[in-house]
């Protein structure tokens, strides 16, 4: 198993090597970088492209450890109980299996995706240690120890909220998607417009990086906000030159909404293209 | 095999660990990498490095390992041969290179790679190494060392040495000073540590969890309660010495103030003495007795003061020794009434570290604060924290 990228993903080398250690040597890999470049679709391409089931996993806040291996519902069986139910004799009928039993029960090999890790406490990694070393886990309740049949490939999403402790990184491999360059934007995009006129790509591309270097911005826009302004451009039929005006002076480009989410930010921008002018 | 490789690592104080070191040689026995440096180098960097804020530290360190060895178990040693070859091709004229030819191209590679070490301990030697001697086959070649270094660029195969001499990751480092970027990670320790609190609250999930455990008798569950319960008192030097870590003492405000319900701030000049204020312009005006904040903020509150410490000694130490009012009582003693009121506190130092042993009056400062004295990077802020967040 191999994975090279696919044709609605771009994957630099370095992450490529990243992504195949992770399967070859049978380590999560762990991902961060800036939000939109792409970090939770990675999960789901590589399951694509190797023709694996994707199981996701959404931690939020509140989510604990146990829940990715499996739930008690006590609740229902109280209930069961209540209205005499005959399922209530039998424990196993209110465990719920989570995403990492399913995991390891699947007959072949499966891509789990634990998106965004950080959001949750701070001992949920340390939680999932074992589980995710060892590939087991056991239930108490029905007192069986449930072994992957086989190790899935396990990415791990981060946007750096808290810090992760050193035992769970250790067993993690790690990479960080930097933000691509003007080149790799140029694949991304062709990958997402393949019939996108050159001139327009070109002009909106130099409109973007332009923004990106603007300091004192409080969100840099993203890739998935230029593949956003760009469907807009596209639907919109905005030529080029209205990216760059006549005399080559700088504008505020159009539709800049779908780049800068942040009013101060529009804000900033817009008396910077006025002092521009200015001062020429 | 590679073991120099993981002590060099060590020994520049990235935190890599046995384990991590045996999964790399077993990928590099499984040939995960390719016998490339590029991919070793990626590979390394994935199984070792689990944080892109030594990320640098790896590239340099990497860099400085492969100054020493020529050639890790063959691994490597073709590479950088190739680049040098490359750079050498383009920057010279063919005449040149029908000349060096006779040379030899062997012994040349050797010259220029001692020149290229030379320059790179040497890092602005400017034009100088190129140019030295008559009989440097470069001598006449007249490229800029800058254009050799970048030189790669263009040429197609992304070679390793570009990679970590680039050192793209440099402003990930958490001994720099905090910057735009950085202040957010910064910011993050900072919830982390306002998210703790200790009172409880009734767990009604775990109440009706536990009571169906127990056949329906009730099974009350408390749990901690996770609100911000951090209250931080912020007291920031203005003015003088501290004009030069405005930027710095900004940001971290800004990021103070979105992260605390409970945060109040201060101004003070060099040293806190009976009074401080809280609006710049109206500092003359509108002054708040420090004895009413002793009495107004409980022992609860966290005590962070952020200041260059940097002043005559007489200032903190003596009556009337403040430079803009006649203090009755020296800026110790308020200092202390401070830390006696507030146990938990830390001191944030927007001076590098390395200047304190020279400053009588930061020692002065440390001695009283009782060396919770940190320097305003990331580590320091991250040590800060920790320190703010034990139990006083």
């Amino acid at each position: 198993m191999r994975f090279e990228g696919t044709k609605d993903y771009v994957a630099t080398p370095d992450l490529m090597l990243a992504v195949n250690a992770a399967i070859r040597l049978q380590r999560p890999l762990l991902i961060k970088g800036e939000p939109g470049t792409g970090k939770t679709m990675l999960a789901e391409e590589v399951a694509a492209a190797l023709d694996l089931p994707l199981l996701q996993w959404h931690v939020k806040s509140t989510t604990k450890a146990q829940q990715g291996l499996y739930e008690y519902d006590a609740v229902s069986r109280l209930r069961d109980s209540q209205l005499g139910d005959d399922r209530v004799r039998e424990i196993g009928n209110y465990i719920v299996k989570g995403v990492l039993w399913q995991a390891f029960e699947a007959d072949k090999p499966t891509v789990v995706l634990i998106d965004e890790i950080d959001k949750a406490d701070i001992e949920f990694p340390n939680d999932l240690l074992r589980e995710l070393d060892r590939m087991e886990f056991h239930v108490y309740e029905t007192r069986q120890t449930v072994r992957a049949r086989h190790r899935p490939i396990v990415f791990i999403t981060s946007n750096n909220e808290k810090e992760l402790p050193d035992a769970f990184l250790r067993r993690c491999f790690f990479h960080y998607i930097r933000f691509p360059d003007q080149d790799t934007m140029q694949r991304i995009v062709d990958v997402h417009f393949p019939g996108i006129r050159q001139d327009t790509l070109r002009a909106a591309l130099e409109v973007f990086f332009g923004l990106r270097e603007v300091p004192g911005l409080k969100k840099k826009p993203s890739t998935s906000e230029l593949i956003d302004w760009l469907k807009l451009l596209v639907a919109e039929d905005i030529p080029a030159e209205a990216l760059r005006s006549r005399d080559n002076k700088v504008v505020v480009p159009p539709l800049a909404g779908a780049l800068l989410k942040n009013e101060q930010d529009i804000h900033l921008y817009e008396r910077l293209v006025a002092m521009a002018r200015q001062n020429r | 095999m590679l073991i120099d490789f993981f002590l060099h690592l060590k020994h520049r104080k990235l935190p890599v660990s046995t384990r991590e070191f045996l999964t790399l040689l077993e990928g590099v026995r499984d040939g995960v990498c390719g016998p490339s440096i590029d991919e070793f180098f990626h590979f390394a960097r994935t199984c070792l490095v689990k944080d892109e804020s030594l990320y640098d530290r790896f590239d340099r360190a990497f860099g400085e390992y492969l100054g020493n060895v020529q050639a890790i178990a063959g691994l490597e040693a073709e590479l950088p041969e190739e680049w040098l070859r490359a750079v050498a091709t383009r920057h010279l004229s063919p005449e040149d290179r029908a000349r060096l030819e006779k040379l030899g191209w062997d012994k040349l590679m050797e010259t220029f790679r001692e020149r290229l070490r030379e320059q790179k301990e040497r890092h602005q030697g400017g034009s100088k190494w190129i140019g030295t001697g008559g009989t440097s086959p470069f001598g006449n070649s007249g490229v800029h060392p800058e254009g050799i270094r970048v030189g790669g660029e263009s040429a197609g195969n992304r070679t390793a040495v570009k990679v970590w001499e680039r050192r793209e990751f440099r402003n990930l480092d958490d001994s720099v000073e905090l910057g735009t970027r950085n202040i957010k990670v910064a910011l993050r320790r900072l919830r982390r540590f306002a998210r703790e609190g200790a009172s409880e609250e009734l767990d009604l999930d775990g109440t009706i969890t536990a009571t169906a455990r127990n056949a329906g008798w009730l099974n009350l569950m408390m749990r901690p309660e996770r609100h911000n319960a951090v209250k931080v008192l912020l007291f920031l030097d203005v003015g003088g010495s501290m004009d030069d870590h405005v930027k710095v003492c900004e940001e971290l405000f800004s990021a103070c103030r979105t992260e605390f319900k409970h945060l109040e701030y201060f101004y003070f000049h060099n040293c806190v003495y009976e009074s401080v204020w809280k609006d710049n312009r109206r500092r003359y005006s509108e002054r708040i007795a420090v004895t009413d904040l002793l009495h107004k903020y409980g022992p609860d509150y966290k005590l962070i003061v952020v200041g260059d410490a940097t002043m005559s000694p007489y200032e903190i130490l003596h009556p009337h020794g403040s430079i803009e009012h006649m203090n009755a009582e020296p800026g110790a003693a308020w200092l202390r009434r401070l830390l006696d009121t507030w146990p938990a506190a830390a001191w944030l130092n927007p001076e590098p570290e390395r200047l304190w042993q020279y400053r009588q009056s930061i020692g002065i400062i440390r001695d009283i604060v009782g060396e919770r004295m940190y320097p305003m990077t990331l580590a320091g802020l991250e040590a800060a924290m920790r320190q703010l967040s034990k139990k006083h």
